[in-house]
């Protein structure tokens, strides 16, 4: 998928990466209140929850939910400095650096659960 | 009027807010040719109709921006072998402007916005004062130094999301032409222009896209120029200013 030619930027995909991964981690926050609720009442529930988390695909799908988590913190202190600090040119390579960091820590994240 | 077989294949957007579509036109394609010599020969040789606007044809006066290939560019600096793909080039008016006829925008409502953001001189002394130092070196100085050699062309507003997204927005240019203003030890209207940049549609809106800094054909930072706007808006908030 290729943007407009006026959105073909790194930052402007470092805004999309940001917005998608904000309104994904709100859509999950209802799924991880119930998930936490069910430890707190009905612990049998929790126990088969915590068995199903061990098949591979969600195991992947719990990559993806670090990495939304990790790229939505560094790109939204990315934002902050930008708009708190004195002004650095270098904010291509911020949005790089975010990214990747992002990306390192959800591998990590997914080597640790093997 | 050169090299027929040698020719641009030109796409050229017609009409108005109320129905547009492309022409085609071919156009021999000469050594270091704009973009808006390519319109001008369309004008002046296959279609007299065409209606475009342009006045210094040296990247001053910022009168001639139009989309080309999809992208914001001042047409006159913008040579046609830098943005051609393949033979083909498609030539249309700013984006978030009214459009009045084929490539020309009205730019009322962006110059309306520069007023609505108070980005006038507001002098503090008369002619009987003598003449204020300004240090080149000063951190005022040089923020406004490289705000200030905006030419007012639109690129920046046309490329932006945020004035797509929400049409009250000030939009880059206001706000920096703003910033600088900020900058200037001369200035007497600091409070106000902060609370009016600072509103509905002002400096918060901006999602830091940086739209504005891929495209100023001046190489501008607008988006520097209102994180500075924000960095003031929250000092002032915190010091119960605004």
């Amino acid at each position: 998928m290729r943007a407009k030619p006026h959105r073909n930027h790194p930052l402007w995909y470092a805004y999309v990466v940001h917005r998608i991964s904000g309104l994904s981690l709100a859509a999950f926050i209802p799924l991880h209140l119930y998930v936490l609720g069910l430890a707190l009442e009905r612990r049998g529930e929790l126990d088969q929850l915590l068995v199903w988390t061990e098949i591979p695909v969600v195991k992947a799908a719990e990559f993806g939910l670090v990495f939304l988590l990790a790229v939505h913190l560094f790109g939204g202190l990315r934002l902050m400095a930008l708009e708190m600090f004195q002004w650095r040119d270098n904010q291509k390579t911020f949005a790089a650096a975010a990214a990747s960091a992002a990306f390192l820590l959800a591998s990590l994240f997914l080597l640790r659960s093997f | 009027m050169g090299d027929r077989s040698n020719s641009i294949r030109v796409k050229v957007s017609r009409g108005d807010d109320r129905g547009r579509h492309f022409d085609e036109f071919d156009v021999p394609a000469l050594e270091s040719q704009t973009v808006l010599d390519v319109v001008t020969w369309i004008q002046r040789n296959a279609d007299p109709s065409l209606s475009y606007r342009f006045a210094c044809r040296v990247g001053m006066c910022g009168s001639c921006a139009m989309t080309v290939n999809g992208k914001p560019r001042w047409t006159c600096r913008t040579h046609v072998s830098k943005v051609l793909q393949g033979d083909t080039l498609t030539i249309e008016p700013l984006r978030n402007l009214p459009v009045v006829k084929d490539l020309a925008t009205d730019m009322s409502e962006f110059f309306d916005k520069w007023t609505s953001a108070e980005s006038r001189f507001v002098p503090t002394k008369t002619r009987e004062d003598a003449i204020e130092i300004v240090q080149p070196a000063t951190k005022e100085r040089i923020e406004a130094d490289a705000a200030i050699e905006c030419i007012n062309c639109g690129v920046c507003y046309a490329s932006c999301d945020a004035v797509e997204l929400n049409p009250d927005y000030l939009g880059p240019a206001a706000l920096n032409r703003a910033w600088t203003l900020q900058n200037d030890v001369r200035d007497g209207g600091k409070n106000s222009r902060l609370r009016a940049v600072t509103g509905e549609g002002g400096c918060q809106n901006c999602h830091s896209q940086q739209g504005c800094v891929q495209h100023c054909p001046n190489t501008l930072n607008p988006t520097r120029s209102i994180a500075g706007l924000k960095r003031l808006a929250t000092r002032a908030v915190f010091k119960r200013e605004l």
